[in-house]
């Protein structure tokens, strides 16, 4: 029993932590340990299982040139790559402003029932399949005009544009208010201050968003199924179909061919790869501060 | 040259909520006035109508007439145009976080249209001189952002930032709250010699800033302007008790 | 709301008092003296003293504190300038009321004599002035100050017929020439209590209505929002 005349804050204070406390500490910590592990584990074992099956396929020859038909030595996914890459292009051409446009409304003026709308539906965008995207852009594009890049992009920007969207409202919310009303003080106008101020103050942010966008449609397959279609031979005409990474490692890995199958395992590290790699360059960019912007 | 204000029945809302009531006052011309009262007194909204600042609160509105000079703030002219005739320096320093300190002094100007970079690098200078921050700024200002440097600093660039413009009338909305005495005390001090020039407005819950700085001191209370007059007769003997309370500490 | 500043500003005006109280005590015993010819009320005077100027010490450095530390406004200060004030006039009242003593003192080596002046009268005007402004300042009343400012000029008829008196006294009686004297004194001392209280009472003005009345200059008088106030919260 305390000393009846000691405060009870010199209890508190001298007290040993009890050993149920520190056990309830330990298997907290441990539970918390575990479940980053198990968090970890399937994405190092799906590295670990594409190094070791595909690795040993990536060479000069799968990089430059394109593919040969089964039973052929050699080809590669070098059209592929590049068709992604003129894919991407395309889409953000088409979905980097709308989405930046649409966010930029949303947070300025949208803070009505029109807005809500916009918004609920930008949501909704981002939930709704990939292959239902393509399906919609095979109607849009496809359907008159046939297979084709143009088609492959519209399908990926219609799925960066609610990512974009979303990322630039919160970025440009997040730019105190003081720095708008610095703006609006010294008389500029509403959609001056919008462009050279607000959004200049929150360019990382929207760059960091619009990258998002970008490694979440690199990847896809479904949507470019439809549209794209692939190709075997190198492409660079916006109305022809187009191969992509994601689709190449597609057929190869659904074909009876064992070289093709070989070749598909490497088509899919380099694609997690160059992901990975554009994912780290922003991150690394946005910590050197090589994007200016509010701290 | 500072000029005079003039205001007429001033009435402000948020919304359905009447923030200032008949509000009738005359600035002086090349002086300080100071705006004293308790919280939510008014004396803000009251200064942000004068640039209609207020309009930039959805719901806000506001009826009457404010003429500063010759110009007449709500029949005639936007709203933008107005703002460019008179400078606002607000509570919290909000230089522009992304611009470079020489930036953040030539942007009322050169997010105005104008881009002459002799005439540009000489108002700079000049407006960093008036607020007393030439002599520390001047050889880092083109590299340093406007958020590099302390509060009290940040709140001279911003006075600077005003001043770039050449406006005729100075608003000040609580400038050295978020500041600590010595940055006070220049703040203060620039005041003094800005009413040269200026015609300033400045609000303060503060009472000895008011009594320090201000030749005028109007005080508000729930919306209404109790008393306007001289400085030295309201702080030594006022003619409205309420006025009398506030200031000797009896409420607020 | 200042509630502890509104306490110090009681507790000041409450050790005014007391030294009010001290002076207005030292002259009575003083003109009691007179009368009486008593010795043993000379030296209660003179010990009075003391205590009188150490009170008059506190209250300036209470007033002092009150000043550097609170940043006293309109009303507030006012009352505070004007406590310092009626604050040297109580001493220099508590002084006179010293050098009525003395002067009685020596009064009573002498043999008695008959004076056609009547010191008794002025005391009595001059002790109800000093406890008029007294009052004037425990009840925050311009009008009683007022009124003390009106009486001076009855104690200046006073002094000036005793002066007048006394000196032809003095001329046809020289024998009693030492007791005149003396009695003239006192007069003129009394004279002195009487221009006290009615700094006294101007400084009341000042404090209630923010009006300068000295020296009968006079002063545009702009309407002020102090009330006669009882106490000072």
């Amino acid at each position: 029993m305390p000393d009846s005349t000691t405060s009870l804050v010199s209890d508190f204070a001298a007290a040993p932590i009890s050993f149920g406390r520190k056990l309830k500490n330990g298997l907290a910590t441990g539970a918390a340990i575990a479940a980053v592990l198990l968090v970890l584990l399937p994405l190092g074992a799906i590295f670990a299982y594409l190094i070791i099956k595909g690795a040993g396929s990536i060479n000069w020859d799968f990089l430059t040139k394109t593919p040969k038909p089964p039973g052929e030595v050699g080809g590669g996914m070098a059209n592929a790559i590049a068709g992604s890459a003129y894919m991407l292009l395309i889409a953000s051409c088409m979905g980097v402003p709308v989405g930046i446009g649409a966010g930029i409304y949303l947070a300025e003026y949208g803070r009505n029932r029109f807005g809500n709308i916009i918004r609920f539906t930008a949501d909704v965008l981002n939930g709704v399949p990939s292959i239902v995207m393509g399906i919609v852009a095979w109607n849009i594009v496809v359907a008159g005009h046939g297979f084709s890049a143009l088609a492959g992009g519209v399908a990926l920007a219609i799925m960066m544009i609610p990512i974009i969207t979303r990322a630039t409202e919160e970025m440009l919310l997040l730019v105190p208010n003081t720095v708008r009303e610095a703006a609006y003080g010294l008389g500029v106008s509403r959609w001056r201050t919008t462009l050279s101020i607000t959004l200049r103050t929150a360019t990382s942010g929207v760059i960091t968003g619009v990258m998002l966008a970008f490694a979440r449609v690199a990847g896809e397959t479904a949507p470019l199924l439809f549209t794209a279609l692939g190709n075997t031979y190198w492409n660079w005409k916006i109305n022809k179909p187009t191969a992509a990474l994601s689709l190449q490692v597609f057929y190869y890995a659904t074909s009876p061919y064992e070289d093709w199958i070989r070749q598909a395992w490497a088509g899919a590290l380099i694609l997690i790869v160059l992901i990975v790699f554009s994912i780290s360059a922003v991150r690394i960019a946005a910590s050197r501060g090589m994007l200016k912007g509010a701290n | 040259m500072g000029v005079g204000i003039q205001v007429e029945k001033l009435n402000a809302w948020f919304g359905k909520t009447h923030a200032l009531q008949e509000i009738n006052m005359t600035v002086a011309a090349n002086h300080c006035t100071a705006v004293i009262g308790p919280s939510g007194c008014g004396k803000s909204t009251f200064v942000r109508c004068l640039n209609r600042m207020h309009e930039t609160i959805p719901d806000a509105r506001a009826t009457g007439r404010v003429r500063i000079g010759d110009m007449d703030v709500y029949n005639g002219t936007s709203a933008t145009h107005i703002r460019r005739r008179i400078g606002m320096v607000f509570q919290k320093p909000n230089p522009f976080p992304t611009m470079s300190i020489y930036d953040n002094v030539a942007a009322g100007l050169k997010l105005n249209g104008f881009h002459d970079r002799k005439r540009l690098d000489e108002i700079v200078q000049r407006s960093l001189t008036y607020s007393a921050l030439w002599e520390e700024v001047k050889d880092t200002m083109h590299k340093k952002s406007g958020a590099s440097l302390s509060g009290g600093q940040q709140q001279r660039l911003c006075i600077a930032r005003a001043l770039a413009v050449e406006p005729q009338v100075m608003l000040m909305d609580e400038p050295c709250s978020a500041l600590d005495p010595i940055s006070t005390g220049k703040i203060e001090e620039l005041i003094f010699q800005l009413k040269e020039k200026f015609t300033i407005v400045i609000v303060t819950h503060n009472m000895q800033q008011a009594s320090r700085v201000a030749e005028f001191t109007g005080f508000f209370l729930l919306g209404k302007l109790i008393e306007f007059d001289k400085t030295e007769k309201i702080f030594t003997n006022p003619s409205d008790k309420r006025t009398e309370d506030y200031i000797t500490g009896r409420f607020g | 709301m200042r509630s502890r500043f509104h306490q110090e500003l009681d507790e000041l005006r409450a050790r005014l008092l007391r030294m009010g109280g001290l002076a207005e005590q030292a002259v009575d015993r003083a003109c009691q003296a007179y009368i009486a010819r008593d010795l043993k009320l000379c030296h209660m005077v003179l010990e009075g003293e003391t205590q009188i100027n150490i009170v008059e010490r506190e209250i300036d450095e209470m007033a002092f504190d009150l000043l550097a530390m609170q940043q006293p406004m309109a009303v507030d200060l006012r009352f505070i300038l004007a406590v310092t004030k009626i604050n040297a006039d109580l001493e220099r009242v508590g002084d006179q009321a010293v050098n009525i003593a003395e002067r009685v003192m020596d009064m009573v080596e002498l043999p008695k004599a008959d004076l056609p002046v009547d010191i008794p009268r002025m005391a009595t005007a001059v002790s109800a002035m000093v406890r008029r402004a007294l009052e004037s300042f425990i009840e925050g009343k311009a009008e009683l100050a007022q009124a003390v400012l009106e009486m001076d000029n009855v104690v200046d008829r006073m002094k000036d017929e005793a002066f007048i008196t006394l000196v032809k006294t003095m001329n046809e009686h020289p024998d009693i020439t030492r007791q005149a004297l003396d009695a003239l004194l006192i007069a003129r001392n009394l004279e002195r209590v009487a221009d006290h209280a009615t700094n006294i009472a101007e400084d009341v003005i000042f404090w209630v209505r923010g009006a300068d009345v000295r020296h009968n200059v006079p002063q545009e008088e702009t309407p002020s929002a102090s009330q006669p106030v009882t106490e000072t919260h």
